[in-house]
């Protein structure tokens, strides 16, 4: 996995997501994620859409998996970037239910 | 005249087969002249079938996806075949944020997410010998909406 999609600036872990998150590309976020969340002190997880083109229900259950691993440690997660596409995804899947919705 | 166009992709049930699958897809479609989000809709609906294929049908094994599609007119039809594990309910399975893999984060919205995106979906299985989900769309419905793709401007 490319790491540079991993931004740490203190306690906050950016997650710069991929052109397309898939089933093969959420495998491979979620594991490095799981690492860094292991090994390191994270108070907030911001999943950054910005670059993201397209996604299926896999990046669903990544990005819920790992909401659930932050709360259970105490910290807070939130969603950049969200493009009109992925928005409607996240609204169908149910995450804005659990992860606030953010005016850009 | 009718305009009948067919493909047929036999791949190994791979993740990264999931990319291919919705480019061959995609590609095959931009003939009908599609607006961005009926390509977005029907890329989502074939990632979804492959994935399920490779995780519920083969359980992450390597074995034969059969993926195709045929274009009538103004529909497209894309056809994934497995020959894994089948689904023993298949009306529960469809039924939203159900999933036989929690432990895996499966949220439970792969057939929501093809019903949702297609006008059809016909989902056959057997258990032991494979599923077929064969899914159709109208294409050109919203003609005078913008950002077509293949469009002059």
């Amino acid at each position: 996995m490319n790491r540079q999609i991993f931004h740490k600036e203190g306690a906050t872990l950016r997650i710069m997501l991929p052109r397309e998150v898939d089933h093969h590309a959420a495998e491979e976020i979620r594991s490095a994620a799981d690492h860094i969340l292991e090994t390191e002190l994270i108070g907030q997880l911001i999943f950054d859409f910005s670059g993201t083109e397209f996604m299926d229900s896999s990046g669903i259950g990544m990005i819920l998996g790992r909401y659930k691993r932050v709360r259970f440690m105490g910290g807070a997660v939130r969603l950049t970037g969200v493009s009109e596409r992925v928005g409607r995804l996240l609204a169908m899947g149910g995450v804005y239910q659990m992860i606030g919705k953010e005016e850009e | 005249m009718r305009e009948e166009h067919h493909m047929k992709l036999e791949m190994e049930s791979r993740s990264e087969n999931e990319g291919l699958a919705r480019t061959v897809v995609a590609a095959f479609l931009l003939r009908m002249n599609p607006t961005v989000e009926e390509m977005n809709d029907v890329k989502t609906a074939v990632s979804e079938a492959v994935t399920n294929s490779i995780i519920h049908g083969y359980g992450n094994e390597v074995h034969k996806i059969i993926l195709s599609a045929d274009i009538l007119e103004d529909c497209i039809t894309v056809t994934v075949e497995d020959f894994g594990r089948g689904i023993p309910d298949i009306e529960r399975a469809m039924e939203p944020m159900y999933t036989t893999c929690p432990a895996l984060e499966r949220s439970g919205m792969g057939f929501s997410f093809m019903e949702a995106f297609m006008d059809e979906l016909h989902v056959t299985s057997s258990v032991g010998k494979g599923t077929v989900v064969r899914m159709k769309k109208r294409i050109g419905r919203e003609k005078a909406g913008n950002g077509s793709y293949g469009s002059a401007d």
